[in-house]
């Protein structure tokens, strides 16, 4: 390395040239140190992630291989089986939901007004606030009794609900909180989107007295469907590994009615310590989220696919 | 048409008032919170603001002995997990720029893909053989999961869009490759650096999950501190929503200053932490 940077502007000159020495190879130093990093806390704790799933493996006792037998467990637990349901519904909401209002939001966005630069700040603020204090906070006003969203209800005639703290509203709950958090980010994706359709279209539909709706619906809407759908993306990765909010308002419950496979995989490996089954579930759950990756992937080429044929 | 424009605009107020109401409502309630005793915050219909502000919630939380300890170790994992971040992926978000290895960007996306609890049983093993838990090590160490993923990930973006033309009249200059990157290519991505540099620290400063499991009674992170608040203290809201706006209040002040960067940096990227 020395003798490279001390190399002196005549022995540069009789090097041969510049396309020779920008060859992809020399770069592999800058790229060296991080790629160490990587393979310590990413690839090999999956590598050992993936072992350890194949072995009994509870803290404070020895191991032993047992091959799949972790994994055919998962079919047969009852609690698991429950979680799955409670991710997709959860993760269903988390995504519909942020999408529509960021979506929204976007088109308000996109117009110019007074301290936009600053009201955008506002926004965006949720997505940035610490999850666990948010959270704290919405458990003060989930409370029935000194709750101010019942309050807020009472004012426009609504009765008194449990929310966090009834099975049958807690994951719709959750989700509102999930709203708040994340419509911020669908909505930047989607502004950058609006933000790249060209103004002709527009103009001419003016010209034709096209209504606003009629705009939206038929201009901004299919212009900005990829921008949709990497929202949408995005929002189902995060919604499925949501886990702060849920951990510090209802820990999973009441009883199990919010457990979702993160927090049942939590469970499993800090609370019974059951390393090798929680790896088993950590694997599955990987697994799980791209599948629905992939499923979103292909849905968007099939639209491209559709979009282009009707066009042609 | 002056009165179509007029309407239009009050529409526009309008709309623009619907969509931010929910974050401001929800800041201002939690600062009302946070400044009201008892009473105020158990008094229905509640109370937005008090007759006595409870300035005292801030001063109980400030002045707990703990509380400025679980601060300053925030402060150092985040600090060092930031540091050692830009110094192994800023290299790398140039070195894979410059090589065009986009292939090797997956690896960066399967670590955004993954829960970060399956990131926890191996390392927490790893942690417990190593004999570092109950320091701070292991914080430090695991937030690189996060920080170093988003750090990579933006300065490929900002390497690949700034010329190339200046590095290799650099080259023929006789500058080293490290020269041209210390000296042409890292003046000229500054605007990345701070936007990785600030996303970093943010998604780092909030992160709880790794806290939660690996974080003993002396080494937790400000998350975690407040998280065990609610556990034990139910019931005194006051303080609570004092600590969980001191938590979060160094976030939001960078979310109104530093917006341009965070705007750019989650619109290129759309990375997220954890």
């Amino acid at each position: 390395m020395t003798t490279i940077s001390q190399a002196n502007p005549a022995a540069a000159e009789t090097e041969p040239l510049p396309e020779q020495q920008l060859r992809p190879r020399s770069y592999w130093p800058f790229v060296l140190p991080a790629l160490i990093v990587v393979l310590a806390v990413i690839v090999f704790p999956w590598v050992f992630t993936i072992w350890m799933s194949l072995n009994e493996w509870k803290v404070g006792s020895s191991t032993a291989f047992v091959g799949l037998a972790n994994y055919l467990r998962l079919p047969t637990d009852p609690r698991f089986i429950e979680a799955i349901g409670h991710t997709l519904l959860y993760t269903v909401l988390s995504v519909v939901f942020p999408v529509i209002f960021g979506t929204l939001a976007a088109v308000v966005f996109h117009a110019q007004f007074p301290f936009r630069g600053f009201l955008r700040a506002v926004f965006i603020m949720p997505m940035m606030a610490t999850p666990v204090a948010v959270a704290l906070v919405w458990t003060m006003m989930f409370h029935p009794q000194l709750g101010v969203l019942n309050y807020l209800l009472s004012l426009v005639g609504i009765p008194p609900q449990l929310w966090v703290f009834h099975p049958a509203t807690v994951i719709p709950s959750l989700v509102l909180v999930e709203t708040w958090h994340w419509t911020p980010l669908v909505m930047l994706i989607v502004l950058g989107g609006i933000a790249a359709i060209p103004t002709e279209p527009y103009e001419s539909a003016k010209i034709d007295g096209a209504t606003h709706w009629q705009m939206f619906r038929y201009i901004t809407l299919p212009l900005i469907a990829p921008f949709l759908f990497i929202a949408a993306m995005i929002r189902t990765i995060d919604a499925v590994k949501s886990f702060d909010t849920i951990f510090a308002i209802t820990q999973g419950g009441p009883g199990s009615a919010s457990e979702t496979i993160n927090l049942y995989l939590y469970s499993v490996a800090f609370v019974y310590y059951d390393l090798g089954y929680g790896s088993a579930i950590a694997v599955v759950f990987f697994a799980l989220i791209v599948v629905l990756a992939a499923v979103l992937l292909y849905l968007r080429q099939r639209t491209l696919w559709t979009e282009i044929g009707g066009g042609a | 048409m002056s009165v179509r424009q007029l309407l239009g605009k009050i529409g526009l107020a309008f709309a623009v008032l619907v969509i931010v109401s929910p974050a401001i409502l929800f800041f201002l309630w939690m600062a009302s919170l946070s400044v009201k005793f008892e009473i105020d915050n158990a008094a229905y219909p509640p109370v937005f603001i008090p007759e006595h502000f409870a300035w005292k919630n801030y001063t109980d939380v400030l002045s707990s002995n703990r509380f400025v300890t679980y601060f300053f170790n925030s402060l150092i994992v985040t600090g060092s997990a930031t540091a050692l971040a830009m110094l192994v992926g800023v290299p790398a978000g140039y070195g894979i720029a410059r090589m065009a290895a986009h292939r090797s960007a997956i690896v960066i996306l399967i670590a955004r893909i993954t829960p970060g609890l399956s990131y926890l049983i191996p390392l927490f093993l790893m942690f417990q053989w190593l004999g570092l838990l109950g320091t701070l090590v292991p914080q430090i160490i695991i937030h690189l999961v996060i920080t170093v993923p988003i750090v990579i990930w933006i300065m490929i973006g900002y390497f690949e869009t700034t010329p190339l033309e200046l590095e290799e009249a650099a080259t023929i200059d006789g500058a080293t490759r490290w020269q041209v990157f210390r000296h042409v290519a890292l003046p000229v991505a500054r605007p990345g650096l701070a936007v990785a540099f600030i996303l970093a620290v943010i998604f780092s400063w909030n992160n709880f999950v790794f806290g939660i499991v690996l974080a003993g009674r002396e080494t937790r992170t400000l998350p975690v501190a407040v998280y065990n608040m609610i556990s034990f203290d139910q019931l005194s809201w006051g303080p609570l929503a004092a600590a969980a706006l001191i938590v979060t209040f160094p976030v939001l002040l960078l979310t109104v200053f530093a917006q341009r960067q965070i705007v750019a940096g989650l619109t290129a990227g759309a990375v997220k932490g954890g």
